[in-house]
């Protein structure tokens, strides 16, 4: 795979936003034609903090992570991400940013059957335009307990090596915000604190702010802030 | 790199789905191939045989069959004329050069023609050994006769009646070769050259006593067969070459030895097969063939027009043949249209977590058009591989059988056209995909798991 190359603009804007929240949020709103789903008056996370985003299903928790990760536009509010305004970047804009600073980890962690569990997290460096550091990416691939699975098809892994495999993707690229939705759900209690403790020490580890999305209530008191939702009427 | 990188990887997600398409796409585009080399050199060899040849004299009958005879050595002669009347025409100021050809023998397959040195220079022949003949039952190989034969220079043979082999053998007057010609590329090379008088000396020697020439009623009877058949079986043996059914007028009422005038005992009773004729310019054209075909017993056929006709014949069975690899070609794109289609609804998931790491909309969309140009390209290398396979093992199975010579080591232009073609052809298979990739709701994709 060829290496990637870094944005310099977003890295510009980065560093002149370096201050700014990890996430500002204002009078968000978004409806599924006339259901409202999402309704958000204001929420806040500092860079570096983390927070759990709680509430019942089908309380609108998951389109909020997806309005955080720009991967729909709101109807109405702001969205700040690491002091960007998302609602000013155009389509591709706002995939290269998701890209260079966001790191997503899904409860079906959705690992490319194609490709071995290295190329999968290369190829998210790569979509990031990062520069390929081997050095810091054998060093994750030791801190998630990899060594040893890098040329294993996902198929081959077990649900646990899957999860570390989809954190690593997530990390590899050194993002400021890591967003994980339902990531203990399908696990049991043993399975979800190693989940949630290793989700928390990996974002620490490069300085991310972390947002887990659930409606586990196991996750409480596990993150430093919790954020929640209430069904929509 | 990372998109083909990836698409390579998918690609070898379904193996044997991947294999069926490229052998699909192989098998259509080896076809076209084919069909393209074999019809372009099969064009480029009828007008290479043809170029330095404006008109054909011969007997009255099929124009086809004169040319093919005459020109191209692929038929039998529709009859035999008499010389003289035939160099009449020649002497015509409108005639620039004149080849008299006289055939009805042959030598392993290859036909013994008899001509004059003139011949070799229609076709650019020149002697790669030895020289040409100087007196009867001399003769000159062309290349591909000589390699084939075993005929070198001092080498000596007994021609057969008929043009195919298989007749009466001529023993008691071999022929001995004097010379060999360069390859040329052209119909000489799979002939054998020797002069006019040697023809009519070997006929003249096997023509049987005057009192034993009365014809028979069955003899009567063949003669009214068609003079094709009878050249191909050599059953003209008792009576040379000038015993074709067109020509042979007369026999019946006639019994005497000027009735055979190719075995004529004097030079106006001399018959040739045919005359070719060169004009002075192009303006002959016009007037001299007209001239001929209206009076006496000659047909004048052009070689241009016939080799048109024969290519219109030619082409009705090629452009069948082209529909139907189209088809092969439209089914292949098909199956690769069918086999995305399936792997993108396999791979939503795939395509929204791409979305994910920051790939952009364009960037999917090329992902999928992308594996299927990696079908097309394998499909289309492998059928051009195949196909100029193909047309090499067909040329050399020509060139040992028929004599025509067909290659596979050449390129022509309308397979860059091809070329160009069937990349559209993978494109378009992969357009509706492609698109549907482009449009992937990533947030309905990944709450729907």
């Amino acid at each position: 795979m060829i290496d990637g190359q870094t944005n310099v603009a977003f890295d510009r804007k980065a560093n002149a936003v370096s201050n700014s929240p990890a996430i500002e949020v204002t009078d968000l709103r978004f409806a599924y034609g006339n259901r409202a789903v999402v309704n958000i008056g204001r929420c806040h996370l500092a860079r570096g903090d983390s927070m759990a985003v709680i509430g019942p299903s089908g309380c609108g928790k998951t389109t909020f992570l997806h309005l955080l990760a720009g991967l729909i536009r709101p109807r109405a509010g702001g969205i700040q991400i690491l002091g960007h305004d998302l609602s000013t970047l155009r389509a591709t804009e706002l995939d290269r940013f998701r890209g260079q600073h966001i790191g997503l980890v899904f409860q079906r962690f959705h690992l490319l059957p194609a490709l071995t569990v290295r190329d999968n997290v290369l190829l998210a460096q790569r979509l990031a335009r990062a520069p390929i550091e081997r050095a810091a990416v054998e060093s994750l691939f030791d801190r998630l307990d990899l060594a040893g699975l890098e040329h294993r098809k996902p198929s081959t892994l077990s649900q646990g090596q899957a999860q570390r495999s989809a954190i690593a993707r997530a990390l590899v690229h050194g993002p400021e915000l890591v967003m994980a939705d339902e990531p203990t759900s399908a696990l049991d209690d043993r399975s979800a604190e190693r989940a949630l403790a290793l989700l928390k020490e990996s974002a620490q580890a490069v300085g991310a702010a972390l947002v887990v999305v659930t409606h586990d209530q196991r996750v409480r008191g596990h993150l430093n802030r919790e954020f929640e939702m209430d069904a929509q009427p | 790199m990372t998109w083909l990188r990836l698409a390579f990887a998918n690609l070898s997600l379904s193996p044997l789905t991947s294999a069926v398409n490229i052998v699909l796409m192989g098998l259509g585009t080896a076809s076209i191939v084919l069909l393209l080399l074999a019809g372009a050199q099969l064009s480029e060899t009828l007008s290479r045989d043809a170029r330095g040849v404006d008109l054909v004299l011969g007997a009255k009958g099929s124009p086809v069959q004169l040319v093919l005879a005459a020109v191209y050595q692929a038929d039998v002669p529709p009859g035999n004329i008499q010389q003289r009347e035939a160099e009449r025409w020649a002497s015509d100021p409108r005639v620039a050069a004149a080849v008299p050809l006289s055939l009805g023998d042959s030598y392993r397959g290859f036909r013994i023609v008899g001509t004059n040195e003139a011949y070799a220079g229609l076709y650019g022949a020149s002697l790669a050994a030895g020289s040409f003949w100087s007196d009867p039952m001399e003769a000159v190989a062309g290349s591909a006769a000589a390699r084939s034969a075993g005929l070198g220079v001092g080498a000596r043979f007994a021609g057969a009646h008929g043009l195919v082999g298989g007749g009466h053998s001529h023993e008691s007057r071999p022929y001995r070769v004097v010379g060999v010609l360069g390859p040329t590329g052209t119909v000489i090379d799979r002939l054998i050259l020797t002069s006019l008088e040697s023809v009519w000396a070997l006929h003249n020697e096997d023509q049987p006593p005057p009192d034993d020439r009365h014809p028979e009623p069955e003899e009567v009877h063949f003669e009214d067969h068609d003079s094709a058949a009878e050249l191909e079986h050599g059953h003209e043996d008792e009576r040379g070459v000038g015993h074709e059914g067109e020509h042979g007028q007369g026999h019946e009422e006639d019994d005497e030895p000027h009735d055979h005038p190719a075995q004529g005992h004097s030079d106006a009773d001399r018959e040739i097969t045919a005359m070719l004729i060169r004009y002075q310019s192009p303006l002959a054209a016009t007037t001299l063939p007209r001239e001929v075909n209206a009076g006496g017993t000659l047909q004048a056929a052009s070689p241009a027009m016939e080799i048109s006709r024969i290519l219109q014949l030619v082409g009705i069975g090629l452009d069948g043949l082209t529909a139907f690899s189209w088809v092969l070609i439209l089914t292949a794109a098909l199956s690769v249209f069918a086999a995305l289609y399936g792997s993108l609804r396999a791979r939503r998931g795939d395509l929204a977590m791409l979305r994910c790491l920051g790939a952009t909309r364009w960037e999917l969309l090329w992902a999928m058009l992308l594996e299927g140009l990696l079908l097309s390209m394998f499909g289309v290398a492998l059928g051009f591989l195949a196909g100029h396979g193909a047309m090499e093992l067909l040329g050399g199975w020509l060139e040992s059988t028929r004599g025509v010579a067909l290659t596979g080591w050449t390129w022509i232009p309308s397979e860059t056209v091809l070329l160009f073609g069937l990349f559209g052809v993978g494109v378009l298979a992969a357009a509706l995909p492609a698109v549907q990739a482009y449009h992937t709701d990533v947030a309905r994709t990944l709450a729907e798991g």
